[in-house]
């Protein structure tokens, strides 16, 4: 089973690591997190089911890009490390205006 | 007597409280995290806040204890679709509490756009599809954000079925079946942004803010993209008030909660700049209607003062003499007199994107 790391950030959501979880693409191994972990969906992907756009996921130390992500595969031994992007941290605050 | 301040801001919660003398910091909650909204209900005794999470997204927390604790609920969020473009929340920009009698119903303004209602005091939500539906929305584009949303919703004073949104940049509009049809009430609002022969177009309208009078509900104002304008006619026509201190743009807005001719706005340099005129940080209100203006500056920084105050940070308690406002360079001021004169209770809080009074039950 894909052993499954996150960032700090969603540690809080995340009682245990890494979660041990079988898939063979980031799309089903995140099913088997969400089933496992309900709350950490939304933090995860959007409403409509999509990669939150300043997250990212590295699939045995590869960045996998945003857009195509859930349908990369994922090996029975891979290690998934589901981090805050760098990116979207001074997002623009001119929006309360 | 709403002896709390909730003070949404860049970085965290903060619940300040007086005891009749002076202000202080009670509780914080959510360091480090956004607070884009927040709602004390006063009915059901939950307080809760709104995260704008940039990387993880909206979220929404209930707490049962005056913020001591908090629970996380499901945000609102729209349905999943097949469809190219499917909406989902950016932001929860406004929490408002249903009228008395609808216990646990919750609204809820959302970018992009989306109205959400909720029966349980948050516990699940569901989008309002006829306001969704309105072949009207399609006019509405964004401001500010990339997509349009709601930042102000009514539960009116007389009757909580009739609601009132408004929307930037997408108008005013009302609902007297609770929600089940919607019309446009934006008669008399002007946009400076569009190409003149659709200045009027009222789903294309930039309400920053807009209020009812509770005491006298036929009167409404709007602290507009374009100025300031009152409606007296229960939202049938608007009129431009074209003066108001050193100029009538701005985002906040406070409207006495008896007298309708009493209001209070925080101005700025229009559009391109989003500051004050000349590094004077003024609050101005009339008293009589929008004919005349009190700029008022005692105890507000009268140079090198770049603070601009968001439209959710600018509140007014039951009384209708104590305000309260927040700036963007993390000042936060208090008045006791209708605003005659400011205290300055922080200088150093993240910048601050809301500010409501409470009274904790």
């Amino acid at each position: 089973m894909a052993q499954v790391f996150f960032t700090q950030h969603l540690r809080r959501l995340v009682p245990y690591e890494p979660v041990e979880v079988s898939g063979d693409t980031i799309a089903s191994v995140l099913d088997g997190i969400f089933d496992e972990i309900p709350a950490l969906k939304s933090y995860v992907v959007d409403d409509q089911g999509a990669l939150r756009k300043h997250v990212c996921i590295f699939v045995d130390e590869e960045r996998i890009d945003f857009t195509g992500s859930l349908t990369h595969p994922v090996g029975a031994e891979s290690e998934v490390y589901i981090m805050q992007a760098l990116s979207g941290g001074m997002r623009c605050r001119t929006g309360f205006l | 007597m709403q002896d709390r301040l909730l003070i949404g801001t860049r970085k965290g919660l903060f619940i300040m409280r007086t005891d009749g003398g002076g202000w202080a910091v009670d509780r914080t909650a959510f360091l480090g995290q956004p607070v884009s909204a927040t709602l004390y209900d006063t009915r059901s005794g939950y307080l809760y806040a709104a995260l704008d999470l940039g990387h993880f997204g909206a979220k929404l927390h209930r707490s049962d204890d005056q913020g001591e604790t908090w629970t996380e609920l499901n945000p609102p969020a729209y349905a999943p679709s097949d469809e190219d473009g499917a909406p989902s929340v950016k932001l929860l920009w406004v929490l408002e509490a249903g009228g008395p009698g609808q216990d646990g119903r919750l609204w809820a303004g959302t970018i992009p756009g989306g109205l959400f209602r909720s029966d349980d005091h948050g516990e699940s939500w569901a989008l309002n599809e006829p306001l969704w539906n309105e072949p009207d929305r399609q006019k509405w584009v964004g401001g500010g954000f990339d997509e349009p949303g709601i930042h102000s919703i009514i539960v009116d004073a007389r009757n909580p079925e009739r609601l009132i949104a408004g929307v930037s940049c997408g108008g005013v509009w009302l609902s007297e079946d609770d929600g089940d049809s919607w019309v446009l009430r934006a008669d008399g609002l002007r946009s400076d942004y569009t190409p003149p022969g659709i200045a009027e177009e009222g789903a294309m309208q930039d309400p920053h803010r807009l209020i009812q009078c509770k005491g006298a509900p036929e009167n409404y104002w709007i602290q507009h993209h374009n100025g300031i304008f009152k409606s007296t006619d229960d939202l049938k026509s608007w009129q431009e008030i074209h003066e108001m201190g050193p100029s009538t743009f701005g985002f906040a807005l406070a409207v006495h909660p008896n007298n309708p001719q009493t209001a209070w706005f925080v101005p700025a340099i229009k559009d391109e700049y989003r500051y004050p005129v000349d590094g004077r940080f003024v609050v101005t209100r009339t008293t009589d209607g929008g004919q005349s203006a009190d700029v008022l500056i005692n105890g507000l920084p009268d140079a090198d003062a770049y603070d601009l105050v968001y439209r959710h940070a600018l509140d007014i308690d039951e009384t209708g003499n104590r305000l309260a406002m927040g700036s963007t360079s993390g000042g936060l001021w208090v008045s006791e007199n209708a605003g005659d004169s400011w205290t300055l209770l922080a200088e150093r809080l993240p910048p601050v994107n809301t500010v409501a009074f409470a009274e904790f039950i």
